[in-house]
């Protein structure tokens, strides 16, 4: 079964409905022997990477996302905040250590010129890798909501979109893939990459 | 870069979207939910429902509204009217909803925006702000309680505080613009855009698509929102989206 990890860090119903619109089974929880034996992870976020880490810490599931994920080699995809949360570590009010699946940092997106922060609404997602099952997502817009972004090496880049510095939108690390935007708020091309993911969700 | 937002505006009254709109091919044109699948399939980018429900009774059916459309259509959706507490907030949010509109209450109540902004993040807090120009005094004054009152309030001075109290972003409507399909009240947005930087939502005076090339290249509002010309298929979407398209305006 997919797992939607449940840390009450912001808006997992939308994600749930999402799901269950393409008639893909998912439970939410925040139960590590229940994480311990999905088939795939979603990690939602919505707001503060500090305080998302310490609830992660605190109810226990740090080390069992990274032993789902690394031993197991579970899919996971993490979403906006949970896609962040993948990185090493983030400057978000403070230094703060995430679970590094991926590496990289997350800092807040330079104000340049016109460009407000937060960046808020759809942008197009420029292709940075050919192999990939979500080769689709090419010059497609996706909704986003976010402040900070991640800097990490072109190797784990999907696609990015351009809003005064390169952001990551869909990143991957072997079995680890996050996303930026919202694809539960992307029409058609977010569904279908949480489509796309669940299959390799299946394929497992 | 981001593309600009193109915004059909939805009222609901006891949960089903009032004013005829004029759909081909909609058996039910009143229930909220076909009716936001519908411009979700034209390319609406967000979809604001109003609720204009007299009473807190009927009030509470705008969440299964909201819930009913979340499961169905998944893009942005903002809601608003009514709205007076942060419970009003989380309950929306908690339904489906993105972002949460307020307008005549956050005149009377102005730390509700801060309230609510410390809680579910800015972005989620879209402050409504109904404007008219006064004449006699030559500056645009803030209206609340659907237009019908007027507060003396400066809507220039009230942009600026209201993103100091924690908005994320601005839904303006002109009222001398609204309904008279004559455009955009272009240097309304332009004064605004200069002194605040948080997203602006142009709304009132839309009656062609070159109404909206206008306001996108004139002055710096990140979205134009619309409900009549969109209903009744005046404009639609996607012509509406080819044209902004050829003229430079960044869509998606």
């Amino acid at each position: 079964m997919l797992s939607i990890i449940d840390y009450d860090a912001g808006n997992t119903f939308n994600v749930i409905k999402a799901f269950k619109h393409l008639g893909i089974e998912v439970q939410l929880t925040d139960e590590p022997e229940k994480i311990m034996k999905s088939s795939g992870l979603i990690l939602p976020g919505v707001g503060a990477f500090g305080p998302a880490m310490a609830t992660l810490e605190k109810k226990g599931l740090i080390g069992v996302i990274k032993k789902v994920v690394l031993d197991n080699k579970i899919p996971l995809l993490g979403i906006c905040l949970g896609m962040q949360l993948l990185f090493e570590k983030s400057s978000e009010y403070g230094s703060h250590e995430g679970l590094g699946l991926i590496p990289g940092e997350v800092g807040l997106i330079p104000e340049k010129g016109d460009l407000k922060v937060p960046q808020m609404g759809w942008n197009e997602n420029q292709l940075k890798k050919n192999e990939t099952d979500f080769a689709f997502i090419a010059d497609e817009y996706t909704y986003f909501v976010h402040s900070y972004y991640a800097v990490c090496d072109k190797q784990y880049l999907i696609s990015t979109v351009d809003y005064g510095v390169e952001i990551p939108a869909m990143v991957q690390n072997k079995n680890i893939f996050g996303t930026q935007f919202h694809p539960e708020k992307s029409g058609a091309v977010g569904l279908k990459i949480l489509k796309t993911f669940s299959e390799k969700v299946v394929r497992q | 870069m981001l593309a600009k937002r193109i915004i059909p505006c939805l009222d609901v009254d006891n949960g089903r979207v009032k004013k005829g709109i004029n759909f081909v091919n909609l058996v039910d044109v009143g229930d909220p939910a076909t009716i936001a699948a519908e411009y979700e399939s034209q390319g609406a980018d967000e979809l604001v429902f109003l609720d204009i429900t007299a009473t807190n009774q009927k009030r509470s059916t705008m969440k299964g509204v909201v819930e009913r459309v979340s499961s169905q259509v998944f893009m942005p959706l903002t809601v608003g009217g009514g709205i007076k507490s942060v419970t009003d907030m989380q309950e929306l949010l908690r339904a489906g909803a993105d972002k949460i509109s307020l307008n005549s209450a956050a005149v009377a109540t102005p730390e509700l925006i801060t309230e609510g902004a410390k809680k579910f993040g800015n972005q989620c807090i879209v402050v409504a702000i109904d404007v008219k120009r006064n004449a006699a005094k030559d500056y645009y004054e803030v209206y609340t309680h659907g237009g019908k009152t007027a507060t003396g309030i400066d809507a220039l001075e009230w942009a600026k505080k209201i993103v100091e109290l924690g908005a994320g972003e601005l839904l303006v409507t002109s009222m001398d613009k609204d309904g008279t399909k004559s455009g955009f009240d272009i240097e309304l947005y332009q004064k605004l855009s200069i002194l605040v930087d948080v997203p602006i939502i142009a709304s009132g005076g839309a009656g062609t698509s070159s109404d909206f090339a206008d306001v996108f290249q004139k002055s710096a509002v990140d979205g134009a929102l619309a409900a009549s010309v969109f209903h009744y298929g005046e404009i639609a979407i996607p012509d509406l989206k080819k044209t902004l398209r050829d003229q430079g305006v960044n869509i998606r």
